[in-house]
């Protein structure tokens, strides 16, 4: 008893608390969104809410056992770990279930397993190692490069199998390699390339291009007008224009007509209230007729009657928007902004670099999810099919996110014993 | 530890995800508390507004009887979505339609919609209706929705009754309360009590889901209203005795109109020929509109109140009241005939001459009331023979005549009792007088009537002086109708009316009567006959008559177009009435059967 009461004393209680809250208030909400009169028990087995139930119940086995495990367990099997998941993602390429066009999942007598989800935390754990590695110098081209390498490996198999919303995930890392070291004009330079992205295809290229001009003349005033800034601001000019006519020719002749319907809809250059437009319109239908206090628990109409599509997964937030309104909404947002920030706080107490960088690692994933979930369903952010981290149904992506934040729960638990 | 150089960096990573954060709950207070368009699409994506039809209401005749109800038909829907496992051959051996008819209304299903329910096949019959509702849980995807429809019992009073149809998109623009595929009462009783009718369309709110599939109601009802039933009609019809005067006037053209003096109401109406008022029911109804509005009889036509015909001899004593009643001649006043030889009308009987007024009406002298009119056009009282005849006239539109009557029948016509203008116009002013407008003293002439109007007419003479308006509805629901207190009295004395009646009694009970034939020995009746000209030669046969003289209870009219003296069909045909009407059977088997048998229709 004694032992065991020493493994769970320095467990962060924060993390745990907001992660059990998140993963209730998700079982309810999925509760009410599948919900049907014939099968009113939350713990029906042969609903969703029910399996969810066995999901949640096995989560917690599976925290438990990341809780009993030694912590230098996985910093020291990072690299396999990474290797077995990696090549998971391999074999399901050519093994795999295609379940709405992509091929991303194994199936094994009716349970259904998604390597992608894994491959999160995989992922994190291999760059967390490979960069508190004591050799790791950000200084040293290798050192710059590998890193990215560990990303893209699972993030390009990922778009092999036709799921480019969970590879986008891994872009989100390089917050990761910012808080490293990584130069912030990298991420700046990321920012500005996404920016001129858009503005190329929501306006014409050349007006783009002129006001890009007009940009960087008026820039030059600021500046030393030597030949080599001169020069510099030339380059800039030549690759930014190039970089908007290549966008638009991609977006014309690269994209498949639905790829380019999504991207038109989201910038509001066309509205298509049937087609890829209208997941996102009942969505924000869903949450905006919530209100301030919502219609209350299981009074939801459009969520309820399916209006919304994919309502327990991607889309679990119009459920919370329609029937807790304006306060449930605003409740879920702190309680993720907490979570996070509360990970990234104590991911800064960490003697160990491996679990800072693990801790940052987590909080990128879980945001990006946040971010880009969130932003969806209320039509901020293009439909892009990745779940609500503990809300969205789905037992692999609720062992994932369960086994990503537990790894560190346990990391941080150990803060004291270790170095 | 060199990354701990860029400890400051989470500052920077922290506060880019408050800032998503804090904008995340802007844009959700926006749109969830902001902008109330949501809440309304909301609303539209699920909410769907059922209208609730009312039954439209029933109509009896005086005795209790149904005149006309709503039957039950049953419409089998289908949902072609989810139909699944269907025994083909079965549903075709039920519903008694080939394969490939089947196949043509699954693809018109289809077509329409896969999601939403159509017609497979309407109006099946109550058998049908059995049968397959037994096997129906066997017809995945199928269900089967009653509706109502107009039913005739009877098969009797297709004018009277009239019927409904789907509104125009004219009368939606005009009464919002209709829309798109509502019934409308379009002739007869149902267009005149429409508003009564119909009832109130009731309003059910339900929920659906995506699918347009029915889940529940909304807010458990709460805004839901009710259909409320369409009032039901208490006519003053007599179910029997319309039925047997349709019986009478098979196969002959004209019109029988009777009526209860004492309180206006109508006791049979109906227009010959005819037809059976179902078959303007239900899918059937514009195949034979079609039909019935081809056919040369016209049985569409309402002879009863849109028929004007000249009233021939009938006329004759409205002559002689306006006479008495101007004090141009007496009750004992006799004038002489000359039988075929008279100028300038040829009377058509041979009998004593000369004769006084009873004598005149039983044996209807066209000299005598030749005369009558003369002395009225001629009344030395009056200064122009303009204002003699408008006094003339005056008079006879206090009788019913020249004018509609505000009844509850629509499309009632006024018959023709031209003014003095008129003759003004054709002969010019001051170039007219009673020898130019003479055969208005016979009935003949510019003067038209409707069944209506002279049936009306012989109510008045029964009453002695007055009429209440000619009515079918005694009462919607429990609130009675205001015809029966609307009195109109004729601007003639009652004493002059007696000497009228005692002629007309006469008809049947003289020794010379025109009637006398059909006299009825334990019953007093009045009549008169009408031989009229018409234009194409032949003549109508028209009679009125009331009965029992002492205490009238039904009026009558009947006209036969084209059929002969007004003693050969018009009377006894009325006489028959009467006599159905008062005793409930009729005992002179003869005439009735001649009467029914005779085809008179393409004299």
């Amino acid at each position: 008893m004694k032992e065991q009461k020493g493994i769970f004393r320095h467990i962060d209680r924060t993390l745990v608390l907001l992660y059990l809250v998140l993963v209730l208030m998700g079982w309810v909400s999925i509760y009410a969104a599948v919900y049907n009169d014939e099968h009113a028990s939350i713990f029906d087995l042969s609903q969703s809410y029910g399996k969810q139930l066995l999901w949640i119940i096995t989560s917690f086995v599976i925290a438990l056992m990341i809780i009993l495990t030694d912590a230098k367990f996985f910093n020291a099997f990072a690299y396999p770990i990474y290797i077995g998941t990696i090549l998971l993602l391999i074999v399901v390429l050519f093994l795999g279930n295609v379940t709405s066009g992509a091929r991303s999942w194994f199936e094994i007598g009716g349970f259904k397993l998604q390597p992608a989800e894994f491959a999160k935390f995989a992922t994190t754990l291999a760059l967390a190692h490979y960069l508190s590695a004591l050799d790791f110098d950000n200084k040293k081209r290798k050192s710059q490069l590998i890193p990215w390498i560990i990303l893209t490996i699972p993030a390009a198999l990922i778009i092999l199998q036709n799921d480019t919303g969970s590879a986008m995930v891994y872009a989100s890392l390089t917050l990761v390699l910012y808080r490293q070291g990584m130069p912030g004009s990298i991420l700046l330079f990321g920012v500005t390339i996404a920016i001129l992205a858009i503005m190329a295809l929501l306006f014409n290229q050349y007006i783009v291009i002129a006001v890009i001009a007009v940009l960087l003349l008026g820039f030059t005033f600021f500046i030393r007008r030597t030949w080599q800034n001169i020069l510099k601001v030339i380059g800039i000019f030549v690759v930014a224009s190039l970089f908007v006519l290549s966008v638009e020719y991609a977006f014309q002749n690269i994209l498949e007509p639905h790829q380019k319907t999504r991207i038109n809809v989201v910038l509001g250059k066309q509205i298509d209230l049937k087609g890829a437009g209208y997941n996102v319109n009942q969505s924000k239908i869903a949450i905006g007729s919530g209100g301030f206090w919502g219609k209350g628990f299981l009074k939801g109409t459009q969520t309820k009657f399916n209006f919304v599509p994919e309502q327990s997964t991607d889309f679990i937030f119009c459920t919370v928007g329609e029937e807790w309104g304006f306060v449930g909404t605003t409740i879920v947002i702190l309680l993720f902004l907490a979570l996070i920030t509360r990970i990234i706080m104590v991911a800064e107490r960490q003697r160990s670099e491996f679990s800072r960088i693990y801790g940052y690692g987590v909080a990128s994933i879980l945001f990006f999810h946040f971010f880009v979930n969130v932003g969806m369903t209320i039509g901020l952010m293009p439909v892009i099919g990745i779940p609500l981290p503990f809300f969205s149904y789905g037992g692999s992506s609720l062992w994932a996110f369960t086994i990503l934040l537990f790894i560190f729960i346990k990391q941080d638990s150990n803060r004291l014993i270790l170095v | 530890m060199a990354s701990r150089i860029y400890a400051d960096r989470k500052i920077v990573i922290i506060s880019t995800f408050l800032v998503i954060g804090f904008i995340y709950i802007v844009r959700l207070f926006y749109i969830q508390v902001i902008d109330k368009s949501y809440t309304l699409s909301a609303n539209n994506n699920v909410l769907r507004y059922v209208t609730q039809f009312p039954a439209r209401g029933l109509i009896y005749d005086r005795n209790g009887k149904l005149l006309l109800y709503n039957e039950a038909v049953y419409d089998l829907m289908v949902i072609p979505r989810q139909v699944k496992d269907l025994d083909t051959a079965e549903i075709c051996r039920l519903l008694e339609i080939t394969p490939e008819g089947f196949n043509e209304r699954m693809k018109k299903a289809r077509d329409y919609s896969p999601i939403l329910a159509s017609a497979f096949e309407k109006q099946i019959s109550k058998e049908t209706y059995g049968y397959i509702e037994e096997k129906l849980y066997r017809f995945r995807g199928f269900f089967v929705q009653p509706r109502t429809l107009r039913k005739y019992p009877m098969s009797i009073g297709a004018h009277l009754l009239g019927y409904i149809g789907e509104v125009t998109p004219a009368q939606i623009e005009k009464n919002p309360y209709y829309k798109q595929g509502d019934y409308i009462g379009i002739s007869g009783i149902e267009r005149a009590y429409e508003k009564q009718l119909r009832g109130i369309k009731g309003l059910k709110i339900r929920m659906v889901d995506v699918m347009n599939r029915d889940v529940g109601s909304f807010e458990n009802g709460r805004y839901d209203t009710a259909a409320v039933m369409g009032g039901d009609l208490y006519t003053g019809i007599d179910a029997e005795l319309q039925q047997y005067g349709e019986k009478l006037m098979n196969n002959k053209r004209g019109s029988i109109v009777a009526i209860d003096p004492k309180t206006g109401e109508i006791l049979c109406f109906l227009s010959s020929p005819g037809y059976d008022p179902n078959l303007l029911v239900g899918r059937v109804r514009s195949k034979n509109f079609g039909e019935l509005n081809k056919d040369p009889v016209k049985p569409l036509l309402n002879r009863a109140i849109m028929g004007q015909y000249p009233p021939g001899s009938t006329l004759k004593m409205a002559n002689d009241l306006v006479g008495l009643q101007m004090g141009v001649i007496t009750k004992d006043t006799r004038f002489s005939c000359q039988g075929p030889g008279s100028s300038p009308i040829k009377c058509t009987h041979n009998h004593v001459s000369p004769l006084d007024v009873y004598m005149a009406i039983q044996q209807s002298c066209n000299p005598f009331h030749w005369q009558v009119f003369r002395a009225i056009l001629n009344d030395p009282n009056y200064a122009t023979v303009k204002e003699r005849y408008d006094v003339w006239r005056n008079h006879l539109m206090s009788m019913g005549f020249g004018r509609t009557l505000n009844t509850d029948l629509a499309f009632e016509l006024k018959g023709n009792l031209p003014s003095s203008d008129v003759f003004d116009k054709i002969y010019g002013k001051g170039h007219w007088n009673a020898m130019t407008v003479r055969s208005l003293s016979i009935g003949q002439g510019e003067v038209l009537t409707t069944p209506l109007q002279l049936v009306n007419y012989a109510a008045m003479v029964a009453n002695r002086g007055y009429f209440y308006p000619p009515h079918v509805v005694r009462s919607v629901g429990t609130e009675k109708t205001k015809f029966s207190s609307q009195k109109n009295v004729a601007t003639i004395n009652p004493e002059y009316l007696d000497v009228i009646v005692q002629g007309m009694t006469e008809v049947f009970s003289g020794a010379h009567g025109t009637a006398r034939a059909y006299k009825i020995d334990s019953l007093t009746m009045a009549g008169k006959t009408g031989t009229a000209q018409t234009s194409s030669g032949k003549d109508n046969s028209n009679f009125i008559a009331f009965a029992p003289v002492e205490n009238p209870q039904i009026a009558i009219c009947v006209i036969v177009e084209e059929a002969g003296f007004g003693a050969t069909w018009a009377a006894p045909i009325a006489s028959l009435m009467i006599e159905k009407y008062i005793f409930r059977t009729v005992k002179r088997k003869e005439i009735e059967d001649r009467m029914i048998n005779a085809n008179l229709l393409n004299n």
